[in-house]
């Protein structure tokens, strides 16, 4: 369904596809986002929740009905843990009828999750895998929220951007961005790592990626952090208006992205190996400009999914090794182990919290029973710190057995695609710190990101030695 | 005893013992052979155990299940003769069996 039709009589959707094709998808977005404006003056959208952040009560204090995970400033209060615990301990398969975002099941123990996660033929992922819903006339299609056989024809189509074949090209260029990036940090002074550590190398990242003019980078982190924070979706706090001109800004530019290289091609000129190219020179994918919602689908998809995630990762590890320094001390005396840790730092931070299903049928699990259509929330988070799977689960070890054997990338056919990017990002970033850096101190608190879905951070001083 | 032949993409080559009722994944892992991640411990749910089957031995490996077609299917070097070595049982009858694997995991 494209946004120009999405309001409008199902009988006329083949033609009103066949005229989103023709109409730039800018000019699709801005009218949706007029539309949606009329509404809203008219009373008729869909209520939006509003948080304001109060100091919230300890778990031992509630009634196990009354206990709400999808808060979006659980994390920043440091009290997602004694949440959890108290759910896997005692209702692993909970239910919260009364949410902001109406009624969800929540799984917290690994096993639970393991099995929902590769059940996709009882909990689809449709129409989307946040709690809440995305924002009226906002509703782009990606293949994270679709399920077989239409999911595994469009990541098929975009998969092998991050195979491991392609990543191998790009290590090279990955490294110099990287080293550029510390050897131009202050030694002996707080700066926020966060925006000049973790921002900046992720940012320059998704700009190789997609061959994104390198001086704009900055925009790519500033509409992935949109798309994510609508308090509807996440709880975020990301302005609904800010959100729709940030879409059709992004839709403009990644067009003309496109039509540039498609012209390249057709001059026959030697094509890179970023994402756009490769779509070009796939015989399935080199007209989905013409499949407006397919193609924005994607690009929003690979931002978003290269962006927080590794974003927090990158300074969850500097927060991790702070907070266990020795094992920094073991670390620095043995740099082989970088890319264990590595898995173990994205199984302590588990960037993005949960992904959500929807029953298709009636399940029973442990105890419960889940109805046909209900919402159910994988909680990854948690299950990554399951005494049950996980031996001393709240340890960050570095050389920990088994460690890649997290639910941050999620298992079954939705598993994270830019997972060997990740990793090949981090070990990196890692490996270039050891051999410039002999302390790399946190200084005072960092600051937490307000959503129930990214687990990150907005800022965190550091001081290098 | 018999043996089943890992062959690593570079052509290095290395027998294993058949310990029968074992996975093919568990033999390799066991037998510390390179390029098997099995980041899911088994459960035909990563798709990071890959392996490519020499031909003649497709089908003492056993039927597939749609789940790891499905799992497979997202994996970029799958060829007609790939399976997730997880989901492949070790029996006495693979005496000889060779298994390739792929450049990388995904």
């Amino acid at each position: 369904m494209s946004l120009l039709s999405s309001r409008l009589e199902p009988a006329l959707q083949p033609v009103l596809d066949k005229v989103a094709s023709r109409i730039p998808l800018h000019w699709q977005i801005k009218g949706a986002h007029a539309f949606q404006s009329v509404k809203k003056r008219a009373g008729k959208n869909r209520a939006v929740p509003v948080f304001r952040e109060v100091p919230l009560p300890g778990v031992s204090t509630l009634a196990l009905a009354d206990i709400d995970v999808s808060n979006p400033f659980l994390y920043r209060q440091g009290l997602w843990h004694s949440y959890f615990k108290r759910l896997r301990d005692e209702c692993p398969v909970h239910y919260q009828a009364n949410s902001p975002f109406g009624p969800f099941w929540s799984i917290t123990r690994y096993e639970d999750i393991l099995f929902v996660d590769t059940r996709h033929d009882l909990f689809s992922a449709e129409p989307i895998i946040s709690i809440g819903p995305q924002p009226e006339g906002l509703e782009i299609e990606t293949f994270i929220a679709m399920d077989p056989p239409r999911h595994d024809q469009q990541r098929q189509a975009v998969q092998n951007v991050v195979a491991p074949k392609n990543l191998a090209q790009m290590e090279d260029l990955i490294r110099s961005r990287t080293a550029e990036v510390l050897d131009h940090l202050p030694i002996g002074e707080p700066f926020d790592w966060v925006q000049r550590v973790s921002i900046e190398l992720t940012s320059r990242m998704l700009a190789t990626l997609f061959d994104f003019p390198f001086e704009q980078r900055h925009k790519l982190a500033y509409w992935s952090d949109l798309a994510a924070g609508s308090p509807e979706t996440t709880g975020g706090n990301a302005d609904n208006d800010e959100g729709f001109r940030a879409a059709a800004d992004m839709a403009r530019q990644m067009s003309s992205l496109w039509r540039e290289k498609e012209a390249r091609k057709a001059a026959g000129e030697d094509m890179g190996f970023d994402l756009i190219s490769l779509l070009l020179a796939n015989e399935n994918t080199r007209d989905m400009i013409n499949r407006p919602m397919e193609f924005i689908g994607n690009m929003v998809l690979l931002i978003v999914g290269g962006n927080d995630t590794t974003r927090n990762s990158m300074t969850g590890g500097v927060l991790a090794l702070n907070q266990f320094p020795d094992q920094f001390v073991r670390l620095k005396q043995n740099p082989d182990l970088v890319p264990n840790m590595v898995s173990e730092i994205i199984r302590w931070q588990t960037p993005l919290a949960y992904m959500r299903r929807v029953a298709k049928q009636d399940v029973e699990l442990s105890g419960q029973t889940i109805r046909k259509g209900d919402k159910v929330v994988m909680w990854y988070a948690s299950g990554n710190r399951d005494e049950r799977a996980i031996e001393n689960p709240d340890q960050f070890i570095i050389d920990r057995q088994n460690a890649r054997k997290h639910l941050s990338f999620g298992f079954g056919v939705h598993r994270c695609m830019g997972n060997r990017l990740a990793e090949m990002q981090l070990r990196i970033l890692w490996e270039e710190l050891l051999k410039r850096f002999e302390a790399i101190e946190v200084v005072g608190e960092p600051e937490y990101v307000q959503s129930n879905f990214v687990r990150g951070y907005t800022r965190m001083n550091v001081r290098l030695g | 005893m018999g043996r089943i032949t890992f062959v690593e993409h570079n052509g290095a080559k290395h027998p294993v013992e058949i310990e029968a009722g074992k996975s093919l994944m568990e033999a390799a892992v066991e037998n510390g052979i390179p390029g098997i991640d099995a980041d899911c411990g088994g459960a035909c749910a990563c798709g990071t155990c890959h392996v490519i089957v020499d031909k003649s031995w497709v089908e003492s490996t056993g039927e597939m299940y749609a789940s790891e077609e499905g799992m497979l299917a997202m994996t970029p070097e799958k060829t007609d003769t790939s399976r997730l070595s997880c989901q492949v049982t070790v029996s006495e009858s693979m005496d000889g069996m060779v298994v390739h694997l792929p450049e990388f995991q995904m």
